[in-house]
């Protein structure tokens, strides 16, 4: 069975170059474009891995990133933080709300899904 | 054998001896080897303290109160003992200043005043000459008893004989004429007398020798011992009486007085002053007197009581006079040689005080009364005389038969009202009158001219009220009826009970209200204006000590010329070049002839002057010679108002000080605006970075994405090479709206300014997005665009601001039903004073869309950077595209051509964009010309 992966991001270019290539190595795939929306979908569709933005509309990555680690159910997803917000104290504020991996853009598409795959491997 | 002769021969002998003694110390002070210049002879000189009235009156005031005589000699020891420091600022001051006599010190404290010299001396005169009649009648006493020997006989009263058989007449004018010898042989610069003193000092022995001798022929030869006396006295209840201490409170308060009177008399009295201050050769001397002074009066005062006792046990009833108990017990004993002695004694006692108090007062008589009025009167010419030092001499002489004339006269008039003892304390009270303004100034620096006189004038009055006419009274001379019923009969006015005052003796009594109203007047009348110029310079030299040594005394000047002859008319002119000499060696100088006319010199010429003439007298003369510069109102100022200058100074300190926390808020606040800067820049390039990486990312994803895979469909292709296109596209565009928001901000930005018609700029750039709108097909209306309304701008940053506000409409209105409508008018803004048009007017430009509206909490926010209108993105096609810094970069171009840039919208209703901008005068010919090709 393959790996469901949440794309989280309010960029839609971004949104389809990610989608194409989670698709393209096999992986189910949903989309989220605000925070809400990403958490009300987290929890039905249940990833096994979230790809997150951290600037977006109604609630931001961090947020969502910590609610997501609130829930029981979701404790197996894993987390990638990926953002254009490369300041230190931002890394420093995702890992430690539970993100697993902070990842900042512009990102090489093969270390990504290196990463995605050794998370999940 | 002690016939009349014998002892009139024994009194001249004496009295020769005494003149050579003086004529030797003066001639030894010439050649420069003083005789006096030790401190045994300057004690033994002070002894002059001790007339005729310790002399007889110690033994007869203690027959008449037991030990009641000691408090006269106690104050003295006090003084001495304890506040020798007083002493000796005194004479540290009076030396400084070439004082001359303690009306001279006076004066010269209080501004040199001659009103004030003047004063001191009629009071000094009239108290003191009582005390001289005292000495008169003792010597004419002792002379009569003396010469009745072996009879014990006393003389009969005062004024009882014919004036011309009085031998107190013949005593007085022996003391005159032997007084001029002493005193005014020549004038002195520093009217200092060696040879007096000398003499002085030698008489202080032999009446300390005579009474100790009589002290012990009287213990020793008359009986077993002290022991014996006081066995025999215990035995006698009349006399035994004066063995105890007072025997009423009032007693003990008459003890302080008399303390007190006595301690001020041996300080202030004419004669004391002379001695301690004027005639002082060493301040140093002054270490030794302060012990050996009070030995001499401990030792003058060691048979008093014994010799007491004695004579009352010896002379029972009233038959002898308790005063003459010192001479009469050697003549009952038939001891003629000691007889004589102490009769020398007594005669040394009057003489040394009659010389030294006559010399004194004479000298201030001269100075500071007879001169100041002389040099007052034209008619005299004194002014131009050339040589006054005769004068000066001849005055004095007159001087001193007046004052003993007068002594003579009070002794005829008021002697035997009297004890001797009595007629002392009188002239005590008057003395004491000098304390306040002699002690205050040493020691305080507020005391003034006015205060001064005021304080002695009123001492002195009441002094005289409540003493000295009593005394005229009780002698007959006047009705006596105001001492019983008070002036004009009114009770509270009675002399001696002044007030009401009751229960203290006449002294007592005298002093209280004496002294009360003079400390008053002298501190009150003082305290009522500040010191003026000269007052406050004697003050400082007076009370400051050392330190005044650096004020100038004149700020005029004079030459050799005129100072030179105006010394030589005092000092005679040779002392004068002599001492002009002198002065010219000290300062380096070869000869008078070098002498510059400055300060110095004329100080010097007036210091000089002074110790011939007096202080006040010798600043006249000074001055008439003097060409004194005018004190600048400044410098008046600087130098009486120094308070003001430390007020300015405060207020300076005070404005500076609150200059500085001005500066330290303003800093503070543009430190805080500094870190607030800071923080927005941070901030500035954390979102720029931000902005510019998501279009980065999106091309770099799609181009690996290609790259990796070159077997994607063409479709699929195409499609990315477009995101990639359009993201580079977005990328150069905010890369260029940053930099010129940048440019905008700082300000470099160029203008080109000209008269520009709105409705042209409108339709420009509509036309510029005519396709755009087209392709979404939206509607967009210009109808109410007309032309004309002209503003002051740049035409294509105008532009600028009008595609960014159609394009942002476009974006937000739905495809196909949208509609976008452009507005302009012209509006009546009084508000806005606008140069050349009577209405001020502005033109407005409104943008409407049907679009979603804004939220009224991000209305404002849209207009900052990055910051794009929300609650549009629900659908992920919805995201904006856009920099974000459409519409700051905007209202930063409307707001630099004083205009405003803002938004109304309601949620749901569509939004319309605003400016406004002043409208320009100016027809449409004018602004079609200047407004360039469409």
């Amino acid at each position: 069975m393959s790996h469901r992966i949440l794309i989280v991001d309010d960029e839609p270019n971004i949104v389809i170059s990610l989608e194409y290539l989670m698709k393209k190595e096999g992986f189910q795939v949903a989309v989220a474009t605000d925070g809400e929306t990403a958490l009300q979908l987290a929890s039905e569709f249940v990833p096994d891995l979230i790809l997150l933005d951290v600037m977006m509309p109604k609630k931001s990555g961090f947020e969502v990133c910590q609610a997501l680690r609130a829930a029981p159910e979701l404790v197996a997803t894993k987390i990638i933080m990926l953002t254009a917000k490369g300041r230190e104290t931002e890394v420093t504020k995702g890992l430690a709300l539970g993100a697993d991996v902070y990842i900042t853009k512009p990102f090489s598409t093969k270390d990504l899904v290196l990463q995605i795959k050794s998370l999940l491997g | 054998m002690l016939q009349s002769w014998v002892i009139v021969l024994a009194s001249f002998f004496y009295l020769g001896i005494l003149f050579a003694i003086a004529w030797y110390a003066d001639r030894r002070a010439d050649t420069g080897r003083s005789l006096i210049a030790n401190p045994v002879v300057y004690s033994l000189s002070l002894g002059v303290y001790c007339t005729t009235w310790t002399f007889y009156g110690s033994v007869g005031r203690a027959a008449a109160s037991g030990i009641g005589f000691l408090p006269i000699y106690l104050g003295p020891t006090l003084l001495f003992a304890l506040a020798g420091f007083i002493l000796h600022k005194m004479i540290r001051v009076a030396k400084a200043n070439r004082i001359t006599s303690i009306a001279d010190f006076v004066a010269s404290r209080y501004g040199k005043s001659q009103l004030l010299g003047g004063l001191v001396t009629v009071i000094a005169v009239v108290g003191v000459i009582p005390y001289i009649a005292l000495q008169l009648k003792a010597v004419s006493n002792s002379f009569a008893i003396l010469a009745s020997y072996p009879d014990i006989i006393m003389p009969a009263k005062a004024g009882a004989v014919p004036i011309f058989q009085d031998s107190a007449l013949y005593v007085a004018m022996i003391l005159a004429a032997f007084t001029i010898l002493f005193g005014t042989r020549h004038l002195d610069a520093t009217e200092r007398h060696e040879g007096m003193v000398a003499a002085i000092a030698v008489e202080s022995m032999v009446k300390l020798a005579a009474f100790l001798a009589v002290g012990i022929f009287v213990v020793w030869g008359m009986h077993d011992g002290a022991g014996d006396i006081f066995a025999q006295a215990a035995a006698v209840p009349e006399v035994a009486r004066r063995l105890t201490t007072a025997d009423s409170p009032a007693a003990y308060g008459t003890w302080g007085t008399l303390i007190f009177l006595s301690l001020f008399a041996s300080l202030l009295l004419p004669r004391q002053f002379q001695i301690a201050v004027v005639e002082n050769v060493d301040e140093s001397h002054l270490r030794r007197a302060v012990w050996m002074f009070p030995l001499y009066l401990f030792l003058i005062n060691l048979f008093v009581l014994p010799v007491a006792l004695a004579g009352m046990l010896h002379f029972p009833g009233a038959g002898v006079d308790a005063d003459t108990f010192v001479l009469t017990l050697p003549m009952a004993h038939q001891q003629e040689g000691l007889a004589l002695f102490v009769y020398i004694g007594g005669l040394s006692a009057a003489t040394g005080m009659v010389i030294v108090e006559t010399i004194a007062l004479s000298t201030m008589v001269c100075n500071d009364l007879v001169m100041p009025a002389l040099l007052r009167l034209p008619m005299l010419g004194l002014a131009t005389r050339a040589d006054l030092s005769g004068l000066l001499l001849e005055i004095r002489r007159w001087a001193i038969a007046v004052i003993l004339g007068l002594g003579y006269l009070y002794f005829r008039v008021a002697g035997e009202a009297y004890a001797l003892v009595s007629i002392g304390l009188i002239s005590f009270a008057a003395v004491a009158q000098f304390a306040p303004v002699v002690i205050g100034g040493l020691f305080w620096k507020g005391g003034t001219r006015d205060g001064a006189l005021a304080g002695l004038a009123g001492g002195f009055v009441l002094w005289a009220y409540t003493l000295l006419l009593p005394s005229f009274a009780k002698s007959g001379w006047l009705p006596d009826g105001f001492i019983a019923h008070g002036l004009f009969g009114i009770e509270f006015l009675r002399p001696q009970h002044l007030f009401g005052l009751t229960g203290l003796d006449e002294i007592t009594h005298c002093l209280v209200w004496s002294l009360l109203v003079n400390l008053g007047a002298y501190i009150g009348v003082s305290l009522q204006r500040v010191p003026n110029l000269r007052e406050a310079r004697q003050a400082t030299l007076f009370v400051g000590g050392a330190e005044a040594a650096g004020i100038p005394g004149w700020r005029g000047s004079a030459g050799v010329t005129d100072l030179l002859p105006l010394a030589g008319r005092f000092l005679g002119l040779e002392r004068a070049h002599e001492a002009f000499a002198r002065h010219a060696r000290q300062r380096g100088l070869r000869g008078i002839e070098e002498l510059p006319p400055d300060t110095r010199l004329v100080n010097f010429a007036e210091t000089l002057l002074a110790g011939a003439i007096g202080s006040a007298s010798a600043r006249a003369m000074v001055a008439s010679v003097v060409t004194e510069e005018p004190l600048g109102i400044d410098e008046v100022m600087n130098i009486l108002d120094e308070a003001s200058q430390v007020r300015a100074y405060t207020r300076e300190l005070e404005q500076k000080s609150l200059e500085l926390t001005r500066a330290t808020a303003e800093l503070r606040e543009a430190n805080a605006r500094l870190q607030q800067l800071d923080r927005m820049k941070d901030d500035f390039i954390s979102t720029v970075t931000h902005e510019l990486r998501t279009p980065l990312t999106s091309i770099r994803a799609f181009s690996e994405m290609l790259q990796e895979d070159p077997k994607i469909d063409l479709a699929q292709r195409a499609r990315f090479l477009g995101i990639i296109v359009s993201e580079a596209v977005r990328l150069s565009r905010l890369i260029n709206q940053i930099l010129d928001l940048a440019k905008l901000e700082s300000g470099r930005a160029e203008w080109t300014v000209t008269a520009v018609d709105v409705a042209e700029v409108i339709r420009e750039a509509a036309e510029s997005l005519t396709v755009l709108f087209a392709e979404k097909h939206v509607a967009l209306d210009l109808d109410a665009c007309e032309d004309g309304l002209i503003v002051l701008a740049d035409r294509d940053r105008l532009m600028q601001v009008m595609v960014n506000l159609l394009s942002n409409a476009l974006k937000f209105v739905p495809a196909d039903s949208g509609r976008v409508r452009v507005g302009l008018a012209a509006l009546c803004v009084p508000e806005i004073p606008l140069r050349g048009q009577v209405t001020p007017q502005e033109v407005r430009v409104s943008v409407t869309d049907n679009g979603p509206g804004i939220q009224a909490e991000d209305q404002d926010v849209i207009f900052d950077k990055f910051r794009q209108g929300a609650g549009t993105a629900d659908v992920l096609t919805d995201k904006p595209q856009g920099t974000g810094l459409g519409l700051p970069i905007s209202r930063q171009i409307i707001e630099y051509f004083n205009g405003r840039l803002w938004v109304e919208s309601t949620p749901g209703a569509g939004a319309c964009f605003v400016f406004a901008l002043p409208r320009q005068a100016g027809d449409n010919d004018a602004s079609k010309s200047t407004g360039g090709v469409p």
